[in-house]
């Protein structure tokens, strides 16, 4: 099998991928994109080992073990992903990403933290009087 | 023990007992009073061991190096002449006698301990200078009485008398000072050292190559220190301190210090004519206004305070005509009497309850509640006066004579018209100092009006010391000055006629017209009620002293000045009167010349760090401000936004890369 099938196919999943985590509302989708781009990945992996080995140049095939680790590590990291995801749903009960912006500035969060803020600053107006 | 040792303990054993007593003073409050008089007392008796065997002849020298400074050495030396052993014991003497008194003077006041070390370091430094062969090492003892002089001033820190009368004399001093060390720079140079035998040497032998202009940048050092006009506005206002510290040091030490540097450095004064005259002229002005000023001042010690730069005038005029001998008698006879003068005001203070004159000439009996200080302050006073036989009228005759005896010309080296100006100034004040003397004398003890306060009696160690002091101004004059050329030049200093009959004749004069101008408006007081009164009588007398400071300008309108019709100095001084209460409006010029460019150049400075150096640091801050402002911009919240953005960035990287690498 020529090299362009893999290469092209790879490039098709990553850039679906990326235009799943830029444009995705949805969390858990958005979660999904990233593993696209990860597969996409060891696609190219794997298809650039087999051509290297073909060439004789590599014998060890890094490339396969090298996706071995990646899927390994994308197994934990969709797990931490759902984790995170699972506890925002459960706090805000929402998992769009366009409502989560506590970090924008000028922002005033809302919620439980508030009443938390306050409380502090009340504390040290307090202090200060 | 060698006369050396001895006296190397004089000036060290005050200066251990002041850091015991500021050591001591919180954890061990007992010991603090035998460490503020046993020192002085010992160094008394030191100092008398060292004048006795020194004895007026040779004078001890002894030097060792203080640290090599690649020029002109600094080196702890002695230098002990006749001059220094006497000085010595005065100071000695008037130290310890303030250091009983204010035992008792000061026997409530919480800050006993610190003031009693501050004297003892006080009395150290004057120890040093008087001692120092070495001008530098002299010059540390100068510095270290000034700001002692300076922490003593205001001791009674509450009132805003007090504090601006600390750093008025402060300021003042150090305006002298600032000269005076450049003076000692460039006499050092000239010289090659600051021995005081040696650069006595070089004068001798014609090596000065500048002496008009260190001998004025010298006399500039002690018109501060001495308090001699235009530098003497601190004095009055140092009146504001503890009477102990004003008899101790505002009369009868550190003030004394600049004649005394001027004795010792004679030769390099008499090198120049033009300094000879200066310090004539600063004499004669000295002695006149000052005994004006006297005669209007409403304070009993701002009377003195004058008196004191009137005497000192004299000290200087005699050193004007190159007669050490006479300035140095005259330092020790009036060091005695001051110091008593001010001690027993201290003591009529606390009784009367005032330091008004005026409040003082309408209480009657004030004489018979402190007896002690009547007696002694009447010898004081006739031994101000120059009326024989007290002290005061021998060394004061030996003044005139001096200044007879240059101004007819048989004084080589000093010019006929310094001799005339302080003569005919000498013999003005000497009429103006036995006016204001009586008139001193009437208003505090003859006056006639309601009841003295009753104040209890007064503490012994406070009446004692009076007649302590009091022995030298009676009975030491006539022997003086058969004794004392032996420990000074030889000169002569016996009273000559001419100058006795025309001294003592004004100082009648002065007297009695006062006396009459008295008998002519005593009338005047009954009509006229005045004054205020500190009652404590369980208070000791520093607290009733800080009370009538403080309450003075309030009720009489001015610290000086009392609106009194029945005070013999304004029938006296007529139209005067006004000007002479203040000191001439100095202090107004000195305002007007100073203070206000001063002022006004803190204001420029001011407006200048607000308005443009400001500026510049608000305008560096404001432009990242505005940048801060747009980045913020950026930060939307959304997660989505910033790696679209780390996207476009890691694209244009990328495409970056590898342009640069395909070399395009």
């Amino acid at each position: 099998m020529h090299l362009a099938y893999p290469a092209v196919l790879s490039a098709l999943l990553f850039c679906t991928g990326l235009y799943g985590v830029l444009a995705r509302r949805n969390a858990i989708l958005v979660l999904m994109s990233v593993e696209l781009m990860l597969n996409a990945v060891n696609l190219n992996l794997v298809a650039f080992d087999v051509w290297l080995s073909k060439a004789a140049e590599e014998t060890l095939h890094s490339g396969q073990a090298l996706t071995l680790f990646t899927i390994t590590i994308a197994a934990a990291e969709i797990g931490i992903g759902l984790a995170i995801v699972l506890a925002v749903h459960r706090n805000r009960g929402t998992a769009d990403i366009d409502k989560l912006r506590d970090t924008a500035e000028g922002h005033e969060s809302d919620g439980p933290d508030r009443d938390a803020s306050t409380a502090a600053q009340a504390e040290k107006a307090e202090a200060t009087a | 023990m060698t006369t050396t040792t001895l006296a190397v303990l004089v000036p060290l054993l005050p200066f251990l007992g002041a850091a015991a007593g500021l050591l001591l003073g919180r954890t061990a409050p007992g010991f603090v009073r035998p460490l503020a008089v046993l020192p002085a007392l010992a160094s008394l008796v030191l100092a008398a061991v060292v004048a006795a065997r020194q004895g007026g002849d040779q004078a001890i020298n002894a030097a060792t190096e203080l640290t090599p400074t690649g020029s002109v050495p600094i080196e702890l030396a002695l230098h002990i002449d006749g001059f220094a052993a006497l000085v010595a014991v005065l100071v000695g003497v008037v130290a310890t006698c303030v250091q009983i008194y204010s035992t008792g003077y000061l026997r409530e006041d919480p800050r006993y301990p610190s003031y009693a070390a501050l004297v003892s370091l006080f009395t150290s430094a004057m120890l040093l200078v008087v001692y120092s062969g070495d001008l530098m090492v002299l010059l540390v003892g100068w510095e270290i009485m000034g700001i002692c002089s300076y922490f003593l001033v205001g001791h009674y820190w509450e009132t805003p008398e007090a504090r601006a009368a600390s750093i008025k004399a402060f300021l003042v001093t150090k305006l002298g000072d600032v000269p005076f060390l450049i003076g000692l720079f460039a006499l050092a140079t000239d010289a090659g050292s600051f021995r005081i035998t040696k650069v006595l040497g070089t004068v001798a032998s014609g090596g000065l190559d500048h002496p008009t202009l260190i001998a004025l940048l010298l006399l500039a050092g002690v018109a501060g220190k001495s308090a001699q006009f235009p530098l003497h506005t601190w004095l009055p206002d140092a009146m504001a301190g503890p009477t102990p510290v004003s008899a101790l040091i505002h009369a009868a030490t550190m003030v004394a210090a600049g004649v005394y540097f001027i004795a010792r450095l004679l030769p390099v004064f008499e090198a120049s004519q033009a300094a000879m005259i200066v310090l004539a002229v600063m004499a004669a002005v000295t002695m006149i206004g000052s005994g004006l000023a006297a005669l209007a001042q409403d304070d009993i010690k701002r009377v003195l305070a004058y008196s004191t730069i009137g005497q000192l005038g004299y000290m200087t005029g005699a050193l004007a005509v190159a007669d050490r001998g006479a300035a140095v008698f005259h330092l020790l006879s009036h060091g005695a009497f001051k110091a008593l003068l001010f001690l027993a005001a201290g003591v009529i203070i606390h009784a009367a309850g005032t330091n008004s004159l005026a409040a003082m000439s309408r209480m009657t009996h004030l004489r018979d509640r402190v007896p002690d200080a009547f007696w002694t302050m009447t010898v004081a006073l006739l031994a101000l006066a120059a009326i024989p036989p007290f002290s005061g009228f021998f060394s004061k005759e030996s003044v005139l004579g001096a200044a007879e005896h240059a101004a007819t010309g048989h004084a080589e080296r000093v010019p006929g018209t310094s001799g005339w100006v302080v003569l005919v100034a000498g013999l003005l004040t000497a009429l103006l100092t036995a006016a204001y003397a009586m008139r001193l004398w009437l208003l505090a003890f003859h006056g006639r009006g309601a009841e003295a306060p009753d104040h209890g009696r007064q503490p012994l160690t406070m009446t004692v010391v009076l007649w302590v002091l009091a022995a030298p101004s009676l009975a030491v004059g006539a022997l003086a000055y058969r004794v004392l050329p032996d420990w000074f030049d030889g000169r002569d200093l016996a009273p000559t006629l001419t100058t006795s009959v025309l001294g003592t004749g004004v100082a009648l004069v002065g007297g009695i017209v006062t006396y009459a101008a008295w008998r002519h408006t005593t009338a005047a007081a009954a009509r006229v009620p005045l004054g205020a009164v500190a009652a404590h009588p369980e208070g000791d007398a520093a607290q009733v002293e800080a009370e009538a400071i403080a309450s003075h300008a309030p009720v009489y309108g001015g610290v000086a000045y009392a609106p009194d019709p029945a005070d013999p100095g304004r029938l006296l001084l007529g139209p005067l009167h006004r000007h002479a209460a203040v000191g001439f409006h100095l202090d107004a010029v000195y305002r007007v010349l100073f203070v206000r460019p001063v002022q006004a150049g803190a204001s420029l400075v001011r407006f200048l760090d607000r308005e443009v150096v400001d500026t510049y640091v608000g305008g560096a801050g404001a432009l990242p401000r505005w940048l801060g402002l747009a980045v913020r911009r950026a930060q939307t919240g959304n997660v989505q936004t910033y790696v679209s953005a780390l996207l476009a960035g890691t694209v244009v990287l990328a495409v970056a890369a590898v342009l640069v690498a395909t070399g395009a």
